[in-house]
């Protein structure tokens, strides 16, 4: 059938063209003037700075990320709280919202002339234009995904085996560590696979409230557009290419882990 | 317009679906093809549809070779078991689908598709979905769209094996009573053997991927030509190396030298007959079956010691599978 | 990203109270606490600064000439990017439920990368083979055509990863019933296959209508941020901010809010109207 070869051609040319020879290429001339230039892009101090900075920011989002997302996921699945419906659009809105908005949002609420900028300079706390303000941006954009992920579960496996554990003389904190975790760990797993991704990725809230001061508020992300616009393409590209390889493994994970949608 | 299936074999892989099958299936008759999961019917049904290409072998439709062309030329009616309804059409639309793609004109779809509503008793719901209608409904609805193309060979997999048994009782009479009306080459598969033996004119029974026998009802229950269709057209017990209908088997309160001992272990009062379960001395089951009238005679109750005579058995010989048949005297 | 966040842009949880799995109230206001400090009062900033000014001067800032402008071309270019990629990944979609071919899996994996690279490397990756300096001689780099490239990239997983479940669970029987009523291959996709996938389509178009209305990342290398000709929304209110303009910032940023709730909205709408026939 002629039909199924031009449509595999087409597609797969598609996904190539735009995905794979792009991505391709960074891998190619992040090398095309040997090791030794990438070796010195990849240790530069204002390259570490800014890995350590990235990572720093994500061992606090994706944990707090991890802890409320289930606890919202259970409020929303088990319980009738009020207001449902507004934490379901909160929990929508980062999938849709322009990340130059929600850093504008969170200088309107926590920079120095916002609503709380005078409050946060009495204390001494610094938000905007430093750490807590790209926690802060980062943890926004990568609030949902363990909620929305550990959801489904939720529902799926029902209220019968922690009903079991109650009858059993079993109490709530119990319950949840014996029963209702282990049953929701891969969703949560999932959830933060993509929330780590997310973590390390992004680029436009926290280039909004960071200020990029190099040495101190600069991420990875952050680096690779200084390095590209400062005509170190050399150095632009090797970041690149450790945060492309960072991708990738988290696209394997996500399908080794991905839960059996497709059962 | 006759079926005509030759040397068919298909594979799934290892599993052989299909073993060199062929059969004759004449013009506007209603036949059964017969089997337990796993038999081949199904892929027989749809090799015939063309729905499945067979790995050899042919399949003509009113003498025309059609086993290079594709399901949709082929002017067959299929229907599904879990219906296959397009659920985001409405009834009527779902009825008219084959009319509007062969871009009949709209009043001729309109007054066929009420013809058809009317025909399978839908009447009124022509706007409703599929998911507002039951079961029975749907499958109507089915053989209605179906027929609407008026095609020449009208074909079933297990119909009616997703209903109710109420609504399949009703609706396997139904089908019976329009093939009767309008007489389309229908070929039902089913592994239900009283659905087969009452809807069609011919039965063939099918086991793993051959066809075992072909012929009336009648004829496959009382001249089965192995174990296998014998077991599986009716009930049986098995008796050494042989196999005894449960109405052929007598009960006596007193021996006669052609009896064996035997006792009561159930007897089941179904309403229109009497089972009952017997052990003899060797160790066997043997199940009976009366009427009301010879189960009072008799008396018979669970616990007594009574002597059992099989009026007709058929015994298998090593090998082959052929019967022999022994038919004890009457007496 | 999974095809569940996708499955519903907003989430419809019912609930079962379940006396073992309570939540202790704590563990619930902390929970409210963190949403409020992270989303909700910045967001009421936003609303509030918008507001703040007077309705009027909000307007005007709107109606600014770059800013109209820009508004104007992000939804140009988003709704031309999400029309293309809702053809190709329900294609991509079609090939990966429907064939098979050596690489398939690893094909399907690649498919998330756009959730998982950084926008900025994005944007670096496509001017290599598409800048300046590009090895097959096509440049888009200032251009429109740029940033319908970036967008295209960042929306591509949407329709396919919204289509495949759909795909994948669509009744056989239903092709195959279509097939015995005389319809040609072609036919059964149009009437039968095809408008079962729209509601799906239309909700992963939807959310890639939000992603690209709202990119910023992937387009700000690529665009070259010419006023009235390659900028965006987005780079616009970057612009803005880091020009100390807040007000106008703010405004445009509103409407942006207020696309993407408008958005959400529909993507649900879509979702109850997909599932209307189902039993």
């Amino acid at each position: 059938m002629i039909t199924k070869y031009a449509l595999r051609f087409t597609a797969l040319g598609y996904l190539t063209m735009l995905l794979l020879v792009p991505v391709g290429m960074i891998a190619w001339k992040a090398f095309e003037n040997g090791w030794a230039p990438f070796w010195a892009s990849v240790t530069d101090p204002d390259f570490l700075t800014a890995l350590k900075l990235t990572l720093e920011i994500a061992l606090i989002a994706v944990p707090l990320n991890t802890v409320f997302g289930i606890i919202i996921a259970i409020m929303l699945v088990r319980h009738n709280v009020p207001g449902k419906s507004l934490i379901n659009a909160v929990l929508a809105l980062p999938f849709a919202l322009s990340p130059v908005v929600v850093g504008l949002c969170l200088i309107l609420a926590y920079g120095q002339s916002g609503w709380f900028g005078a409050d946060l300079a009495n204390a001494g706390i610094d938000v905007i234009f430093s750490m807590p303000g790209m926690v802060l941006a980062t943890m926004f954009v990568s609030l949902p995904f363990v909620a929305r992920e550990v959801m489904p579960v939720l529902r799926e496996i029902g209220t019968e085996q922690e009903q079991a554990a109650a009858t059993l003389g079993a109490g709530q904190w119990t319950t949840f560590r014996r029963v209702t975790l282990p049953a929701i760990r891969w969703g949560v797993i999932y959830g933060v696979i993509l929330t780590t991704a997310r973590c390390i990725g992004e680029y436009g809230a926290v280039a909004v409230v960071s200020g990029n001061v190099i040495g101190q508020t600069e991420t990875m992300p952050l680096l690779v557009k200084r390095l590209y616009e400062g005509f170190d393409k050399q150095g632009a590209y090797a970041a690149s290419v450790v945060l492309a390889l960072i991708a990738l493994s988290t696209v394997l994970l996500m399908t080794m882990f991905k839960p059996r949608q497709e059962a | 317009m006759a079926i005509n299936a030759l040397n068919v074999t298909k594979h799934f892989g290892d599993f052989v679906a299909l073993d060199d099958v062929s059969l004759e299936i004449p013009d506007g008759s209603l036949t059964a093809l017969l089997g337990p999961s796993g038999s081949g019917k199904s892929t027989l049904l749809r090799v015939i549809a063309g729905l499945e290409k067979p790995d050899t072998g042919t399949v003509s439709l009113g003498g025309r070779d059609v086993t290079s062309l594709p399901a949709h030329k082929r002017g067959i009616g299929f229907v599904f078991q879990h219906y296959a309804a397009f659920k985001h059409m409405t009834v009527a639309k779902n009825i008219a689908f084959g009319l509007e793609i062969r871009r009949r004109p709209k009043s001729e779809v309109k007054d066929r598709v009420s013809e058809l509503i009317e025909l399978v008793h839908l009447h009124g719901l022509g706007d409703r979905y599929p998911s507002q209608l039951s079961g029975g409904q749907r499958q109507r609805m089915a053989l209605a769209r179906a027929l609407a193309v008026e095609p020449e060979v009208l074909l079933l997999d297990e119909p009616f094996g997703a209903l109710d048994a109420r609504v399949r009782k009703d609706l396997r009479e139904w089908l019976r009573r329009l093939h009767d009306e309008v007489h389309v080459t229908t070929v039902i598969v089913t592994h239900d053997q009283e659905e087969a033996m009452e809807v069609a004119d011919t039965v063939v029974v099918m086991h793993q991927g051959t066809i075992q026998q072909t012929g009336g009802p009648r004829e496959l229950y009382e001249e089965p030509v192995n174990q296998f269709v014998m077991g599986f057209v009716g009930p049986v017990s098995t008796l050494g190396d042989a196999m005894v209908r449960p109405h052929d088997v007598e009960i006596r309160h007193a021996e006669n030298g052609t009896t064996l001992a035997a006792k009561v272990e159930r007897v089941v009062y179904l309403g229109w007959e009497v089972r009952v379960n017997l052990r003899l001395e060797s160790g066997e089951m043997l199940v009976a079956q009366l009427t009301r009238e010879e189960a009072d005679a008799l008396a018979v109750e669970a616990g007594q010691a009574v002597f059992v005579r099989p009026r007709k058995v058929r015994r298998w010989s090593e090998g082959d599978g052929k019967p022999d048949v022994v038919s004890a005297q009457p007496h | 990203m999974a095809s569940r966040p996708l499955d519903s842009a907003l989430p419809e949880p019912r609930s079962f109270a379940s006396p073992a799995a309570a939540l202790p109230g704590l563990a619930a206001g902390t929970a409210i606490l963190y949403l409020s400090l992270v989303v909700l009062i910045p967001l009421a900033a936003l609303l509030w600064a918008a507001v703040g000014g007077g309705w009027t001067e909000f307007w005007d800032a709107v109606r600014a000439p770059d800013a109209t402008a820009a508004l104007k071309l992000t939804v140009a270019v988003s709704l031309i990017v999400v029309v293309l990629n809702a053809f190709f990944g329900t294609l991509l979609a079609w090939v990966l439920v429907r064939d098979d071919f050596i690489g398939k899996n690893a094909v399907n994996t690649l498919v998330d990368l756009p959730f998982a690279l950084p926008t900025i490397v994005v944007g670096v990756v496509l001017l290599l083979l598409y800048g300046s300096s590009s090895p097959i001689g096509v440049d888009v780099s200032y251009s429109r055509a740029g940033i319908v490239l970036a967008l295209m990239f960042e929306t591509l997983p949407f329709v396919v990863r919204s289509v495949q479940p759909v795909l994948y669970e669509l009744d056989r029987d239903m092709e195959q019933a279509a097939a015995s009523l005389g319809a040609a291959p072609f036919t059964a996709f149009r009437r039968v296959i095809f408008p079962n996938l729209l509601p799906a389509i239309l909700s992963g178009g939807g959310l890639a209508l939000a992603k690209a209305i709202g990119e910023f990342g992937s387009v700000v290398l690529i665009s070259g941020n010419i006023p009235f000709q390659t900028q965006v929304a987005s780079v616009l209110i970057f612009g803005r901010i880091e020009s100390d303009n807040q007000d106008a910032a703010v405004a445009v940023s509103v409407v942006l809010l207020v696309l993407a709730l408008s958005i959400l909205m529909l993507i649900n709408l879509v979702q109850r109207w997909g599932t209307r026939h189902d039993h």
